[in-house]
């Protein structure tokens, strides 16, 4: 493949690129294991794409899914990936486990570089791929609905956001099959990510699958803080809206300013890595503590992109399920901006040992501690929201419970690591490591996996069972100390992070706990899946389609379960805080006196195209397949113009239709039996809450 | 809702046309949003400049390298240009005879390539210099900064061009008027980067 034209079509890419020859001609452990990955990804593709074909679902797919700008379904569309990507992140997380327990004075079964590749990846799509697209996803899906709004600002944006997010994801996935990954860890540190000592393709897949996915988080941030901005309904003032809106509009905000910097320290090092230029090379003046300050300058507010909006679901959480307004709603506004601004004052904490002078050190130390402070705020406010209320130990409200108490711990060792003298002897050690799991565990996936379940019926007209959530919260909590905490003691004990083997007995008991926690949070993410497959079984026993299982106190609890299409067929005026609650104790399932036609945005093939093409164009890059980056590229400006010339892009639906799904969702309310909160978690619960006066 | 009322920064359609001045609302703020993550980029751009500035590693220094001549002349062409935008801009709104609007949108697009040729001239004449992107990290900075609001300028040509021919093909419809706002922000943005750059990095760059 030297020869002829194999060069221009394949660019750099040889048989040995693929895993399988890689694991033929050298079959160690770590080679078959990294096949076994390339080969589940194939079978994985082919699987899906066989059922699909098997149940004729194509041509549903592509017109109820793929092509759809409707929120709620974009949103959906999220989720999956995000769970999708997590399943790959935490095998991974397993595998390292594993491999640091069984390493300690022998080399283990995964080489060095193949190590390398699964804590660079594991991280990479955590942020990226799963923490994303999870908040991204939970936000689209709710944050219309309450605002009272029929959809979000930009509905086409929307899914070119999600295609964005879906090809850098599928980029991610290929590099296990063609090719391999980065070394440089998620941050990616020039100069060993450089060309000179990283020639390979690895840094490459790195820079083009994040730069996707920031450009597309970049859309979606417009998207949603012009939507708060501007759709809100009649009487929604900002201090009505939810605090689940309002940590949104904060990590939207925070999207705005924060991932542009992240676009131009990967467009920087891919100008060095393609262009020969001297960002942060070793030689010829280039400057790799600008990479540093860059990468974090985005880095730090993406950590609380990632937990604002947890917040937000706790917030709503804690309130439904303790019967009680939310305590202190102004003081978690502040808070949620107050955070939202020193977010953008700490990011030099991560680089304490980088040279700078102790003054700068101590400034960033001190700022970083101030965030305790509004965090803090909103713990107590919590805590006072269930405070005397009816308080119900749901599966969401139980996520809840552990992340107020985790999370404090994990604050802790934060305050810990924001003493620069400290961070001197901790840095770069397990310490830290535990120390950010602490804080993103509870942080950022309990807080999605309790929006997931408190959502869930809305979303799809039937509640998960309560059981297995329970087994799976179980495993997730008991995972999480048992994975995490000996990483504190490690790493107080000076074990690097990112180590392929260890070579101190001593250490063993501390890896082989945290290599049951690893295994424990396994079977927590399994017990989710059979949960879910448990509750479709199941679901003729616990529809919810009138909409209201919880006793909700916010708009998205007024529509049927799942909402159609339009969302509200008429768009609901506000008049006070928590106005579904208020709402329900005077005439809110009385039939509006008329219905008009709703104009919606049409389906467009825009989003799909886009997506794919930008994969293609990265992939071309990666493998400096020039004719395929060329060709993405034009066609992206291409599809872009093309749209722009599209006008038929509404479609109505008439009065007439809006009324009979208006009507229908009335009888069932009608005929449903309202329930008391006690028996909310069984069969009785038909999504209609009875109201006390 | 008057149609007096101010709905967005700018340019507001009001009581030329008032449908389309209430689309106007989230459409045009929404373009000033990404308008303001643009702005971010430049300035991390900026502020990489002049953290390398000093990177020259005995290659071309900016005082070497730069010419006031050819960059007023560019500024000139800019400002001009961002001058028959806003005649466009008014034109539109007025719905004054189509010609005028294509004439001044014509003028812009004249007035936006002179500047990228001359840019283009400037840069053949820096790399005959042998002052080229891989040479230190200070032009690697360069070379990247004014490049990129090049880069900006040509697309918004492009843009310039798509939105002449919807003109022809649609007339003035809601969704034209709204784009001709965008791109006039977006014309209008692209002078206050070149501001900056002329400022920023020829001028400083010829004081010392």
């Amino acid at each position: 493949m030297n020869q002829g034209i194999w060069p221009a079509v394949l660019g750099r890419f040889e048989w040995h690129e693929l895993p399988f020859v890689r694991a033929w001609e050298n079959p160690t452990a770590s080679e078959l294991i990294g096949a076994g990955a390339a080969l589940i990804v194939i079978i994985g593709a082919i699987a899906a794409i066989a059922l699909i074909t098997r149940f004729g679902k194509w041509r549903y797919l592509w017109t109820e899914w793929l092509t759809s700008v409707d929120h709620k379904k974009i949103g959906i569309m999220y989720i999956v990936l995000a769970f999708v990507m997590l399943s790959r992140a935490l095998i991974e997380a397993v595998l390292m486990r594993m491999q640091q327990a069984a390493a300690i004075s022998t080399p283990g079964f995964l080489a060095p570089d193949h190590f390398a590749q699964l804590f660079s990846t594991h991280g990479t799509i955590m942020v990226f791929f799963m923490g994303m697209p999870f908040l991204v996803g939970l936000i689209n899906y709710v944050l219309p609905l309450q605002i009272g709004s029929r959809d979000v600002a930009f509905p086409l944006l929307n899914s070119i956001s999600l295609w964005l997010t879906g090809g850098a994801a599928g980029l991610m996935m290929v590099s296990l099959v063609i090719g391999e990954f980065s070394t440089g860890g998620w941050s990616g540190y020039p100069p060993f990510t450089e060309l000179a000592f990283n020639p390979g393709v690895g840094p490459d897949y790195w820079i083009w699958a994040v730069t996707l996915s920031s450009i597309g988080s970049t859309l979606t941030g417009i998207n949603f803080a012009v939507t708060i901005y501007k759709m809100r309904c009649p009487g929604m003032r900002l201090m009505r809206m939810t605090l689940f809106v309002w940590t949104t509009l904060c990590t939207s905000i925070l999207m705005i300013f924060a991932m542009p910097p992240l676009t131009v320290a990967t467009a920087m090092l891919a100008l060095d890595r393609y262009l020969g230029f001297h960002f942060f090379t070793n030689d010829l003046g280039g400057d790799m503590m600008n990479y540093a300050n860059l990468f974090w300058l985005f880095g730090h507010p993406e950590v609380y992109i990632l937990i604002l909006p947890a917040f937000g679901v706790y917030s709503e959480v804690v309130a439904t399920y303790s019967t009680k307004e939310l305590y202190g709603y102004t003081s978690l506004v502040l808070a949620t901006a107050a955070i939202a601004l020193l977010s953008f004052t700490v990011w030099v904490h991560h680089f304490f040992t980088m040279g700078q002078n102790a003054d700068i050190n101590a400034v960033f130390g001190i700022a970083t501690m101030a965030i305790g402070v509004p965090t803090g705020v909103k713990i107590y406010d919590w805590i006072w929201t269930m405070f005397r209320g009816q308080v119900r130990f749901t599966v969401p409200m139980l996520y809840s419970l552990a992340f107020m108490m985790t999370f404090v711990l994990g604050g802790f060792t934060g305050i810990l690591l924001a003493f620069p003298p400290l961070d001197y002897l901790v840095h770069n050690t397990l310490f830290l490591v535990a120390h950010f799991h602490n804080m993103l565990i509870p942080g950022l996936l309990y807080g999605m996996l309790a929006g997931y379940h408190y959502w869930f019926p809305k979303a799809f007209g039937f509640r998960l069972n309560e059981k297995w959530g329970r087994i799976s919260f179980g495993c997730w909590v008991v995972g999480f100390y048992l994975a995490f905490m000996p990483l504190y003691v490690l790493g107080a004990a000076g074990v690097p992070r990112r180590t392929q083997g260890m070579f101190d007995p001593i250490f063993r008991p501390w890896l082989y706990v945290a290599g049951v926690g690893a295994l424990i949070l396994f079977a927590a993410l399994g017990s989710l899946f059979v949960q879910l497959w448990i509750s479709i079984r199941e679901r003729d026993d616990n529809w919810v389609f009138a909409g209201d299982p919880w006793d909700g106190r916010t708009l998205e609890w007024s529509t049927s379960a799942p909402p159609p299409e339009y969302n509200f067929a008429v768009i609901p005026h506000v008049h006070q805080r928590d106005p579904f609650y208020g709402a329900k104790r005077g005439n809110s399932y009385a039939p509006p006196t008329s219905y008009s036609d709703i104009k919606l945005p049409k389906n467009s093939v825009t989003g799909p195209v886009i997506g794919v093409f930008g994969a293609a164009t990265a992939f071309g890059l990666v493998w400096h397949m020039w004719w395929l980056a060329i060709i993405g590229v034009m066609a992206i400006i291409a599809t872009v113009i093309a749209r722009s010339f599209a006008r038929d892009v509404h479609k109505i639906i008439p009065a007439a239709e809006v009324e009979r799904t208006e009507r229908r969702w009335l009888r069932a309310v009608a005929e449903a039996t309202p329930i008391m909160r006690e028996v909310e978690m069984t069969s009785a619960n038909q999504g209609l809450a009875e109201v006390s006066r | 809702m008057s149609a007096g009322e101010i709905k967005h920064t700018g340019l507001n359609l009001g009581s030329t046309d008032e449908l389309t001045h209430e689309q106007a609302g989230s459409a045009v703020f929404g373009f000033w949003v990404f308008l303001m993550s643009d702005a971010l980029l430049f300035a991390l751009f900026f502020a990489t400049y002049g953290v390398m500035l000093t990177a020259t590693v005995g290659g071309p220094t900016p005082a070497s390298e730069y010419k006031i001549l050819p960059a007023f002349l560019e500024t000139l062409a800019l400002l001009t240009s961002s001058f028959t935008f806003g005649m466009a801009s008014v034109a539109m709104k007025h719905g004054a005879p189509r010609r005028q609007l294509i004439g001044w949108l014509a003028v812009t697009l004249v007035l936006g390539a002179a500047f990228l040729g001359m840019e283009l001239h400037d840069f053949a004449t820096m790399f005959g210099d042998g002052a080229y992107p891989t040479r230190s990290g200070y032009l690697s900075s360069f070379f990247a900064l004014v490049p990129l609001h090049g880069l900006h300028v040509f697309f918004g040509s492009i843009w310039i061009i798509v939105m002449m021919v919807q003109v022809m093909t649609f007339g003035l419809d809601a969704r034209v008027k709204i784009n001709i706002l965008r791109l006039g922000l977006f014309w209008h943005f692209l002078d206050i980067v070149w501001i900056a750059i002329f400022s920023a990095v020829y001028l400083q760059g010829l004081i010392r």
